[in-house]
């Protein structure tokens, strides 16, 4: 399989603080990886770096063998809008748009016309099992059925990277489970990847590959060994 | 969990006979089911037979006859073997992960303990893989995943027990060899 992202020697820090140190990641199309390790050990940023939401302060971010933190920021945010899709734990619905609206607004960022916009957002509120829910405010809509329609906004795009952190941390055991086993359903049949982020060893079991970090570096033991230099 | 293993391990140290060996056995691992004094000797029996441990004195000492056992070359052979062997991830191995532990650490040492903490860690993570592959296979009874649901519960809870033994691992090596 072809190589969608590579990290090379990533490092970031947060003022003095380093976060990360030196990563090295290969993310190949349609493949799911998991990135797991304790809290604070760099597994968001290294999630922010890869999606370009964030820049490294050295080391490169390739996306189809092209360096991202060369591209101007109106490019990477093309790139984030049409090749990415971002999936955090809550709070990411838009609260005065309905559910139908808010998985529209990325096909509307992309030029897609409303009409089209809003039949797409309607059939992936379905394949989420929410269709029911695109009249509906988010206020209006318990946590799995927000969660599930910003699964949906997310891939709506049918993007080839999806980067998720922590999806299913704030929903109950059988729900996190429904959505997840979605999300992964769906990347397989869309040959979608996907940057899974959790500490959770039941979680990263839905991935095909794990790589863990611990204090900003990688962790070959998975074990939040110190890697020895 | 395998006695004859944890005895080779225990006489890894030294020579001692039954009896202490019972002690130590009963001391270094609380959570397993106490030795009977049979068993201990039974086991030995068939160690010696194995040639896996031989005598190596009598010592009467005002009372009974006591036989001190010491560990042979083959049987170091062997209990390096276990050590480094991976358990088969499955429900309830956490007693023979735990045992496993404490006799590498009295036999060989912190390090060939991480590497067996780490090897097992690889062994569930492959097995919890499997068994959530077989849960989201689109195949897949209720039935199916009751099953693989208890099994991943078990699995996960042994992965965070390694990854805190291995977080305890030098505290753990310093009480027991101090």
């Amino acid at each position: 399989m072809n190589t969608l992202l590579q990290g090379t020697a990533l490092h970031r820090a947060y003022g003095p603080t380093p976060a990360l140190r030196g990563v090295d990641i290969e993310v190949t199309e349609g493949e799911i990886v998991a990135v797991t390790g304790p809290s604070g050990c760099g597994k968001s940023t290294l999630l922010h770096c890869l999606a370009g939401i964030m820049r490294v302060d050295s080391g490169s971010v390739r996306y189809r063998d092209q360096d991202i933190g060369l591209w101007s920021e109106s490019a990477r945010s093309k790139l984030r809008r049409t090749e990415f899709g971002v999936l955090f734990q809550f709070g990411q619905l838009v609260p005065e748009l309905t559910a139908g609206e808010n998985v529209a607004l990325p096909l509307l960022l992309g030029g897609v016309k409303r009409r089209e916009a809003q039949k797409t957002a309607e059939e992936w509120l379905d394949r989420f099992g929410v269709a029911e829910l695109a009249g509906k405010l988010p206020g209006a809509m318990s946590g799995g059925q927000q969660q599930r329609c910003a699964v949906a906004r997310a891939m709506v795009t049918e993007p080839r990277a999806l980067f998720a952190d922590e999806p299913t941390g704030a929903l109950d055991v059988l729900t996190g489970e429904q959505v997840l086993g979605e999300i992964v359903r769906v990347a397989r049949e869309k040959g979608m990847a996907v940057v899974l982020v959790t500490h959770e060893a039941q979680i990263a079991a839905y991935a095909d590959r794990e790589i863990s970090l611990r204090d900003g570096a990688l962790d070959p033991t998975g074990l939040g060994l110190r890697t020895r230099a | 969990m395998s006695t004859s293993h944890v005895l080779l391990g225990l006489l890894a140290g030294g020579p001692r006979h039954g009896y202490e060996l019972k002690r130590s056995h009963d001391d270094r691992l609380p959570q397993a089911k106490p030795l009977a004094f049979g068993q201990v000797y039974a086991t030995l029996g068939r160690l010696e037979r194995d040639g896996l441990v031989e005598q190596s004195g009598q010592d009467r000492d005002g009372g009974p006859d006591r036989t001190s056992y010491v560990i042979t070359e083959a049987g170091r052979a062997r209990l390096g073997e276990w050590l480094t062997e991976v358990e088969p991830p499955a429900p309830y191995v956490t007693s023979a992960l735990f045992a496993k532990v404490v006799v590498s650490l009295l036999a060989s040492g912190e390090r060939v303990a991480t590497e067996y903490l780490v090897a097992q860690r690889a062994a569930h993570t492959t097995r919890l893989r499997e068994l959530t592959a077989v849960k989201t296979d689109s195949a897949a009874t209720v039935g199916d995943v009751i099953a693989a649901d208890y099994a991943i519960a078990h699995l996960d809870a042994d992965l965070r027990w390694l990854q805190t033994t291995l977080l305890r691992l030098a505290d753990l090596n310093e009480e027991m060899n101090p």
